[in-house]
Parts: structure tokens; sequence; C-alpha cells
């Protein structure tokens, strides 16, 4: 571990307090990560500082609101290694970014018939804005299946693919086992059947390095507040030639060039998906939070999140009657698992007691919970403040469990 | 390693016996109510089956399901307390279970609605414990939930 990430705990405000007396072991990044200082202070600091509205006022506070708002754009595209500003669109979440891709793209595009490919481990929420489409257009949802260790096999990809497929819309790490999924291969296999790709990149933002064009993504959406920057705030990105093609996905201000009772003309991306009042305050956070992550950058981070997964697989398996699910190859920085004859909520709240907060239940994952057979999973995450001493803080907790219900 | 003390407030040895050892888990033949209670967030299901005797009384009580210790041992508690008494007592004791296991720190405790064997009283204390854990309250009061909707039910032969 680098000097540099030794410290990184110290950056954590909330880290700094305690739980029941104890060191508090936070292992549920993958639910939403805490927030460094840098993140809060550029916040408050936008605040005192320079907060106005965009794109309106004729005067010097608007303007550096703006050039900040702007500038967090600039951040994300290259952070995303996306070709221009123009392709990133501010949404208040991945899950809304999911949702105006399958509005305004879904319905513009798809007609009855037509297929989206879905693999058997995504979030719900990207899952049911694609079966909302499907009852306002007649399309059919395909599932690609996943291999018992949890991961996606791209010749299950071709085996589900057909000429009617018109997207594959996959996470590119699964939030309940952990799975880095082979995006780039699926995306070739798409693309050659004429097919567009959606990546729910969630849980990869902060623990695997993402370029789009490499990957071959033609949507790319995730969160704010998984890479430690603010909730209320998210990223859709997609191509130009894509976005040019999509309609508002909703109307207001600052979206449109000019309204009249006859007829209105929309503004070009990404403004024309941004209507109203953005969350600017939440941009400009999310913005030092990728200043934040690349301060440390991906050749530290992503082995360290390895390092960590390998460890807790090793601590959690010496304990008899812990199951793991997931075990894929390639994992990021989430390790879900089982404790025979306990409940996970009895697990996380014996835990809690500890000082140590995982999430217990399904992770909002239904279908992949009955793929698993179970009702929920307990799942501990990191992040790059979680430590060592965190994992064995995690296996004597798991022990105390074992001990008080056996 | 000892758990905490306040753990054991939740998981006491009572609650854990029932969750280990369910009373009255299994089918019931001839059962005239039945309702589910269905906890989505946690994955907790519990079905619950009632046969109401000719006086109206509850004659016999089961339950099914998956769920943690705590809903699982206030199911089985449950089954134990409710046999034997009519569908009104059972719906003033489903309050009182109710208020029981939220009453706040410091609040006046809720009286019973019926004079509770020592017995009964002591398994409705032990499953009082989830009142420090607000985010399981829930679970304990699951079954109950159910049981009130098995007794709104109005079919079956008894109805």
């Amino acid at each position: 571990m680098t000097s540099s990430l030794a410290q990184a705990r110290a950056d954590f405000p909330i880290l700094q307090t305690c739980v029941n007396g104890r060191r508090l072991v936070y292992l549920d990044s993958a639910a939403s990560a805490q927030k460094p200082r840098a993140v809060l202070d550029a916040m408050t600091a936008f605040y005192e500082h320079d907060y106005a509205n965009i794109h309106r006022g004729a005067y010097d506070l608007s303007l550096r609101a703006t050039d900040l708002y702007e500038g967090a754009r600039a951040k994300v595209q290259a952070f995303l290694g996306a070709e221009a500003p123009e392709e990133i669109v501010f949404t208040k979440g991945a899950t809304e970014a999911i949702n105006l891709v399958a509005s305004s793209w879904g319905l513009t595009h798809l007609k009855s018939g037509d297929e989206i490919l879905l693999t058997t481990l995504e979030h719900h929420a990207n899952i049911v804005p694609w079966q909302l489409i499907r009852e306002r257009t007649g399309i059919t949802l395909r599932v690609v299946p996943i291999t018992p260790e949890g991961d996606v096999r791209g010749e299950d990809v071709c085996a589900a693919m057909t000429p009617r497929t018109r997207l594959v819309a996959l996470a590119h790490v699964s939030n309940v086992l952990g799975t880095v999924l082979p995006v780039r291969e699926v995306a070739a296999l798409a693309h050659a059947q004429g097919a567009l790709v959606l990546v729910d990149g969630c849980q990869a933002v902060a623990h695997v390095p993402v370029n789009v064009r490499d990957l071959g993504a033609d949507f790319y959406v995730f969160s704010g507040h998984k890479i430690y920057g603010p909730t209320g705030i998210g990223v859709l990105y997609a191509r130009c030639d894509v976005l040019e093609a999509m309609p508002p996905y909703q109307g207001g201000g600052d979206m449109v060039e000019r309204v009249t009772w006859e007829k209105t003309t929309f503004k070009a991306p990404p403004a024309r998906f941004e209507a109203g009042t953005p969350p600017i305050a939440e941009a400009i956070g999310l913005a030092a939070a990728l200043d934040y992550v690349q301060g440390f950058g991906f050749d530290i981070l992503t082995p360290h999140d390895q390092a960590l997964v390998r460890l807790a697989h090793e601590r959690l398996t010496a304990i008899p009657g812990v199951r793991l699910f997931g075990t894929a190859a390639h994992k990021a920085a989430v390790v879900s698992f089982g404790l025979d004859g306990v409940h996970p909520h009895d697990l996380a709240t014996v835990l809690d007691s500890e000082g140590v907060a995982i999430r217990a239940g399904h992770h909002c994952a239904q279908p992949l919970m009955q793929v698993l057979g179970v009702p929920a999973t307990a799942r501990a995450s990191f992040a790059l403040t979680t430590t060592e001493d965190d994992i064995a803080a995690l296996e004597s907790a798991v022990r105390k469990a074992k001990d008080l219900f056996a | 390693m000892t758990p905490s003390d306040d753990l054991r407030d939740l998981y006491q040895d009572l609650v854990l016996d029932h969750s280990r050892t369910p009373r009255n888990f299994r089918t019931l033949e001839n059962a005239n109510r039945h309702a589910e209670g269905d906890n989505p967030l946690c994955g907790d299901r519990v079905a619950l089956f009632l046969r109401l005797g000719d006086d109206g009384r509850i004659e016999d009580v089961a339950f099914q399901g998956q769920g943690c210790a705590i809903s699982t041992a206030s199911s089985s508690i449950l089954t134990t307390l409710i046999k034997g008494k009519t569908p009104e007592d059972a719906e003033q004791l489903v309050r009182y279970v109710q208020a029981k296991c939220s009453t706040r720190p410091g609040a006046p405790e809720p009286s019973p609605p019926f004079a509770l064997s020592s017995e009964e009283a002591t398994r409705l204390e032990a499953l009082a414990g989830v009142r420090a854990y607000p985010m399981r309250v829930k679970c304990a009061t699951l079954a109950w939930h159910a049981l009130r909707r098995a007794l709104a039910e109005k079919v079956g032969p008894s109805a």
C-alpha cells in the first residue's frame, strides 16, 4: 500500500467518528461512498463565493458559476475518455440517466419485436426502465445467463443475440458479485450485429479505469455518490451522433432555443437534456471527487481493491459455514457472502454492533437473488480508505455472529 | 468472544431458541384463514395459517416461511400466544405487540389488553428487545401484521 493511500482515511471526516465506541469500519461503499474533505470544501466554497444560477445572468457571479459547472463537465469528459464535453449530460444519478436513454432513445428507435439484451446480474435500475419501455413499445427483453462464478461469457451473449437486438445494456461491475464484466468483448459482439451498448458504470468508476471509446460504450452512466461525490448528480455519456438523434427527455428552461405557442425549438446536446436548473454545486462536488480519485490513480486503486478482495475471500472462507457469492477471476471491490444458519440481516446487525457497516439484502437485484437461490446476501464493499485492518474487523465480527447463533 | 450486552437484548436466549426451533412451524390441515407477510427489503416471508373453530376462537395456528432470527422467533412466539383466543383478543394482542416493540426509551410501557400468564409476558418481553433496533422492528412485527390480515379475511368456512 502506498503512503498516500495509507493516509487517505484522514481525508474523510466521517471516518473519524466512532460507532458503539469502536472505530467505524465502513464496508458499504457500493451503496454509497463517504465523502472526502476536498469534495465538501469544493461545494462549500462554491456556495460561499461563486454561487449563482448558470447560463443566465449577465453578471460576473453567474459567469463564474457557469464556468465551474462547465468545467465539471470537461472534467467528466476527460475522466471517461470521451471525445467532447458535449457528450456528457448531467443527470441526478445513474437511474435517471438510464431512464433518459430508455425514454428518449428507446421510444424513438425501438418498435415491437425489437430486442434488448440484459444480463442476469443487472441492478433494478437497468431492468425496470426497459420493462416500462417494453409496455409502451412491445419490445422483448432477453437475459444473458451468468456462470456459477458470476461471470458473463461472450459466447452466451452471442447465443442470446438475434438480428432484432438493438441494444445490449449491462453493468461494468456487478453490485452484488463484484464481477468485472467483459464489456469490450460484448461491445464488439453487439456492434457486429448493429446493436448499441449501454454500460452501467456505477460500481466501476471508483475502482477500474474507464475509457468509453476503448470500451466501445455507446452509452455509459454512473452516479456521483458512488465515487466519493455528492448525491443528486449523475452522468450520462453518449456519443455525439447518438445524442443528436435523441429527442428531449424533459422540457423546461435552459434546454430550448426559441419558445412560441406554436412551436418550440431545442438546443443541441447536452443542454437539450438538462431542463431546469441543474444540480450545480453537486456537479462541482463531483469534479472535486474525480480530482481526488485521480490524485491516486488507478495504477494504485485497482490493485489495492483486488488485494482487499483476495484477502476478504481468504479470511471469510476460513470461517466454516461461510459461502461466497461471486468468485469470477476478474472482480472489483465487492464481496457477497452468506453464513450457514444465519440470515444476512442478523449478520448485519451483529456486525453493526462491532462497528462494521455492511449491506444485507437483495441489493436491488432480485432476479439475481432468484438465480443464486437466496432471499438476500451480506455484502462488504471497499473504498480507497479500506484497509487490511478493516478486513480483519469484518472477519472477527462474522466469527462473533457465528458464535452467537451457533 | 462474548456478544455485547446490547446485542443480547435483541438476541435473548428465548428469541434464539424460538428462531432455531420454531414452534408450530408446519402447514395446517383445514386452515380457514391464511395471510402472507412479505418484507421485500430483506426477503423475509411468512405464511400464517389459522383454523377458527365453531365457537369463533382460534383453534389452531401454524406458520411457514423463511426469515431472519427475529422474524422467525416472532412468528413462533405469536403461534404460542394466540391459540384459544378470540379474534377480538388476538387483534388487541397485535396492537399491544406493535406498541411494545416500538416503545421509545423513557416512554411509558403499554399495558397488556388482558391478563397474560408470566410465561406469555416473558415471551413478549423478549421480543420487545427489538425496540433498541429500529431497523429491525419490521422483522418483529411482520407475522403480527399477517395475523391482523388473516383475521380480517372474509372468506373461508368460518367467515
